[in-house]
């Protein structure tokens, strides 16, 4: 019954994964663009967040409403105005780019907010739980976090399936100078894939500050699993990605139960596992 | 004032000069027909003119407004339209999904899905396919289907009979008369000359990037266009 309860943590704990992984997911699938900065973008909406909370007293889930359409917007001019110069033939310009933003972000809000812990208070919902039996207990913000990611997902699929900007961003993943000829503006279509990735990703954010500490240094590690998400779920597949982030957080949460040294290191065991056995992951879609 | 013009047209990949000086003209409403053999020039003239490479803007005028250096997704909407070499369909998107991609534009015109599938019948029932599921024939009926989507004063066809079965080459170009009676402007770019000189109006032929003979297809002699298209 203990390990239930540590296997069910650590799948609510791959929820956050599965957010910080669905933006970076999209921004690759529509572009073939590696965003090294992911990381440091989550930890700047969380800061982005505590200055929302702080200047107005808002309740840190409230801050949504104002940090979401402000990393929409930065996630557009950002595409328009920096990442779409880098692309085209090489994949290096754009990895080059996005790692020198990763560290001009994390020493920028070291210089704004100093080095000390954060973290968002959310008051009563930071404890709140839902007993399931003697030894289960689900934790709201938990629960909340994990039904943010499926909410996230199944609205990103519903946007790339259902929609005309969708079948765009489709499109001109599968050939961008074709997509052209039919009048499809790919620079702007770039720039809003972007905004909409920066849009999750600022989602993932806020959850992750009001669930832990934060600091300017913790983007590079958030990066990381998000890409384990992302590569264990099978590239292309968005559900295959939430599969991916309950994958990581569960062997996560095991290594933790049985060490609580070997946390991180039984989550990059388990993706190397996936690798061994799947290279291509779970649930394959991309082609190349 | 012709729907296209292209004067003293060049193009280059790098170093290599791919075309030099074309002269080609269509009148709205027209069938031209463009021949050349493999390395002539003719794809390299379809790219320019949709913008895939540039050019400088006086060289090519549309509807008499200069065009050359527009990025591709401008002159789309301006109202150009191309059906790849290799059809190059979306493999991602299904049947309909490509043909409403092809009408992301908006431009306002005849076509729509139920008149593309009124003219290619077999797609009618595949709508929901992979486009990648469908036989060639099928495919480039797709890649038809969705260049008129975007209801093209100019449909620019790149080798639509490349690959496929003569049978189906002729159900292909069974749908070009009700593609002309809407008043479109057609630009076949074909190898095979003999199905681009029985649907053209007037006809090109096109020899290492140079235009080596312009005509009726009536009267131009087979000596003549044997001529023009392998040279010497």
């Amino acid at each position: 019954m203990a390990w239930a309860n540590i296997v069910l943590q650590g799948a609510l704990l791959g929820g956050l994964y599965a957010l910080f992984a669905a933006g970076l997911s999209l921004m690759f699938g529509v572009m073939r663009l590696v965003n090294i900065a992911h990381g440091d973008l989550i930890v700047l909406s969380a800061y982005c967040a505590l200055m929302v909370v702080q200047a107005t007293g808002l309740h840190p889930l409230l801050s949504l409403a104002v940090v979401v359409p402000l990393m929409f917007g930065l996630g557009y001019a950002l595409q328009r105005g920096l990442l779409n110069f880098t692309l085209g033939g090489d994949i290096l310009p754009p990895l080059l780019v996005t790692f020198g933003l990763s560290v001009i972000i994390q020493n920028a809000l070291l210089e704004g907010f100093s080095a000390d812990s954060r973290r968002l208070q959310a008051g009563a919902l930071e404890t709140a739980s839902l007993t399931l039996g003697d030894q289960i207990a689900i934790g709201w913000l938990p629960a909340i976090v994990f039904l943010a990611a499926i909410a996230v997902i199944a609205l990103l699929e519903l946007l790339l399936y259902r929609t005309p900007l969708g079948r765009a961003f489709r499109a001109t993943s599968d050939d961008a100078d074709t997509a052209q000829l039919y009048g499809v503006e790919i620079r702007h279509v770039f720039a809003l894939a972007t905004a909409v990735a920066l849009a999750v990703v600022s989602v993932a954010g806020v959850l992750l500050a009001i669930r832990t500490n934060f600091d300017p240094s913790i983007g590079p590690a958030r990066l990381l699993y998000a890409f384990e998400a992302v590569i264990i779920g099978g590239l292309g597949s968005l559900w295959g990605t939430l599969a991916g982030g309950v994958v990581l957080g569960v062997a996560q949460s095991v290594g933790a139960a049985i060490d609580p040294g070997w946390e991180i290191l039984a989550g990059h065991i388990a993706f190397l596992l996936v690798l061994v056995v799947r290279p291509r992951g779970l649930f394959p879609k991309l082609a190349d | 004032m012709s729907l296209l013009e292209t004067s003293g047209l060049t193009a280059f990949y790098g170093d290599f000069q791919a075309l030099y000086g074309i002269d080609l003209r269509i009148e709205e409403g027209e069938t031209v027909a463009v021949i050349g053999a493999n390395g002539a020039g003719k794809s390299t003239l379809l790219r320019t003119v949709t913008g895939l490479l540039r050019a400088p803007a006086e060289r090519i005028r549309f509807a008499g407004a200069p065009i050359g250096s527009l990025a591709p997704s401008r002159i789309a909407r301006l109202g150009i339209a191309l059906v790849p070499e290799g059809r190059r369909l979306f493999p991602s998107l299904s049947v309909e999904e490509n043909l409403q991609l092809g009408g992301q534009c908006g431009r306002p015109g005849p076509w729509t899905l139920e008149r593309v599938y009124r003219l290619f019948p077999p797609l009618a029932g595949r709508r929901r396919r992979p486009s990648t599921a469908l036989s060639g024939g099928e495919q480039q009926m797709v890649a038809i289907g969705r260049a008129l989507m975007a209801n093209p004063r100019l449909l620019l066809c790149d080798e639509i009979s490349l690959g496929l079965a003569p049978i189906v080459i002729r159900d292909i170009y069974a749908a070009l008369p009700g593609i002309r009676a809407e008043g479109t402007t057609v630009l076949i770019v074909e190898q095979d000359t003999n199905r681009a000189l029985a649907v053209a109006d007037r006809v090109y032929c096109l020899q290492e990037g140079r235009v080596t003979l312009e005509g009726i297809p009536a009267e131009l002699s087979r000596e003549r266009i044997r001529l023009a298209y392998f040279g010497v």
